[in-house]
């Protein structure tokens, strides 16, 4: 289908942008790479007033390392974050999630700060923020918010951002010293939507997970960082301590069923993945072989 | 503001000023105000692939872009690569390799292509599945159409696969 019509203005300036959200509220709707938004328009699932285009504002674009810290333009695309040695040097995690957001067309316009607004609970990003301990940094008409990737994400499709608040960057902590990362997720083809997905970051100290974030996706409304991590962490990690946490993550998770998966297989294949993921961290590929489920 | 706005932009080599509503894609841009019908319009929301252009040497999905982002870029469709010959290798192989059938696919197909043989010059049969995954055939079962993707590679590189 076709969009139904609606106004557009091409906001020049981040000032500019939000005295227009100001303005026109929830009749408007921001647009950056378009990937998500033009989608639900074109199948009208959602039909805006007016449209504001903030694709101009050349402040919002860009990777930049300070210190400890990453910061990420909103306008950075999905094709920038991939090719960026700067990323895969300090934030491998991230660079390796990329790969599994959609296609090299949709990642040549998607944007992370419309990835992250948009909020899909099957998307990559968001884990990936919650695994990294991102911050999401909006500003509004009374100023700027920093807000922490678990906080932001409040349900499907639904954000803290206010509507009058433009998402304008996130940065993440440098994990310095023995950091080692996972992501994996299940999808019918390599692109789609992932069926389970999982984004974790961890500390590994000899054999010894010292600290272990576990961000799955597409299981709940939103990112969620298991708590059975907690069951894994500063123990010599042998099968019944992964199958204890492994039942743990089964409890803790409530995941829907849908077309593509039911409930009980969403959460065995989250097992999977928990299991997968610890072996890889530790390098004992036997951890993986599945008697944890 | 549902008013037209003007843009000004390049295609396949040509200036373009024109006015455009802001609902209008760039996919219906190119096929109805400049009748370059190559690009085609499957799902019209991002997931067939047959709408398929390149916007300043990246390719994208025409659908998901409106014409009215596309002010001051250089947008290159299925026509600008065939008539400059910059393609005439793959398309020559994707007929000797039965590559195609309806043809509705084949435009979005040969841009996705050709970006990747720009980005990577040999290949493998799963990259080239990989960056092609985002393009949908429902004649071919895809085979034929990676391997002429796979035997352009060799070619251009004065191999035979």
């Amino acid at each position: 289908m076709k969009a139904s019509a609606f106004s557009y203005a091409r906001a020049t300036s981040v000032a500019n942008a939000i005295e227009l959200l100001v303005t026109h509220g929830d009749g408007a709707k921001v647009l950056s790479g378009g990937q998500s938004l033009m989608p639900a328009m074109n199948l009208r699932l959602i039909s805006p007033e007016l449209i504001i285009d903030i694709g101009d504002i050349a402040e919002l674009r860009g990777i930049a390392v300070t210190g400890d810290v990453v910061r990420i333009g909103a306008l950075t695309r999905h094709v920038d974050l991939l090719n960026s040695p700067e990323i895969a040097a300090r934030l491998p995690l991230l660079t390796e999630a990329i790969a599994h957001v959609a296609h090299p067309a949709i990642r040549n316009r998607g944007t992370i700060g419309g990835s992250l607004a948009h909020s899909d609970p099957a998307a990559e990003l968001p884990a990936c923020m919650v695994a990294l301990k991102a911050t999401i940094i909006v500003r509004g008409p009374t100023g700027e918010r920093r807000i922490a990737a678990e906080d932001f994400f409040t349900g499907i499709y639904e954000t803290a951002l206010s509507a009058d608040e433009l998402l304008i960057a996130v940065e993440l902590p440098i994990a310095r010293y023995n950091s080692a990362h996972f992501f994996c997720e299940f999808a019918r083809r390599h692109g789609d939507y992932g069926i389970v997905g999982l984004a974790a970051q961890a500390v590994v100290e000899g054999d010894i997970l010292t600290d272990l974030r576990l961000a799955f996706f597409a299981v709940g409304d939103r990112p969620v960082l298991a708590k059975a991590a907690t069951k894994l962490l500063n123990v010599a990690v042998t099968p019944a301590v992964l199958s204890e946490a492994s039942k743990a993550l089964g409890e803790e998770l409530d995941p829907q069923g849908d077309q593509q998966a039911s409930v009980s297989m969403r959460r065995h294949l989250a097992k999977v993945l928990l299991a997968r993921c610890v072996a890889a961290l530790l390098g004992r590929p036997e951890l993986g072989s599945g008697e944890s489920l | 503001m549902t008013t037209a706005l003007p843009i000004s932009l390049q295609v396949n080599g040509e200036r373009i000023d024109a006015q455009v509503l802001p609902r209008l894609n760039l996919a219906d841009f190119l096929r109805e105000h400049l009748k370059l019908t190559g690009t085609h319009v499957g799902c019209e929301h991002g997931v067939c692939g047959a709408c398929t252009v390149r916007v300043n040497g990246d390719i994208v999905r025409s659908c998901l872009m409106l014409a009215a982002q596309t002010h001051g870029v250089i947008i290159e469709t299925i026509e600008g690569l065939s008539d400059s010959g910059e393609i005439a290798d793959l398309q020559a192989a994707f007929r000797d390799r039965n590559a195609l059938q309806c043809g509705f696919c084949t435009p979005g197909m040969l841009v996705a292509a050709q970006d990747l043989l720009l980005h990577d010059a040999t290949p493998d049969r799963e990259r080239i599945r990989e960056h092609l995954s985002g393009n949908y055939c429902r004649c071919t079962g895809y085979q034929a159409i990676v391997d002429a993707v796979e035997s352009t590679a060799h070619a251009r590189m004065g191999s035979t696969p």
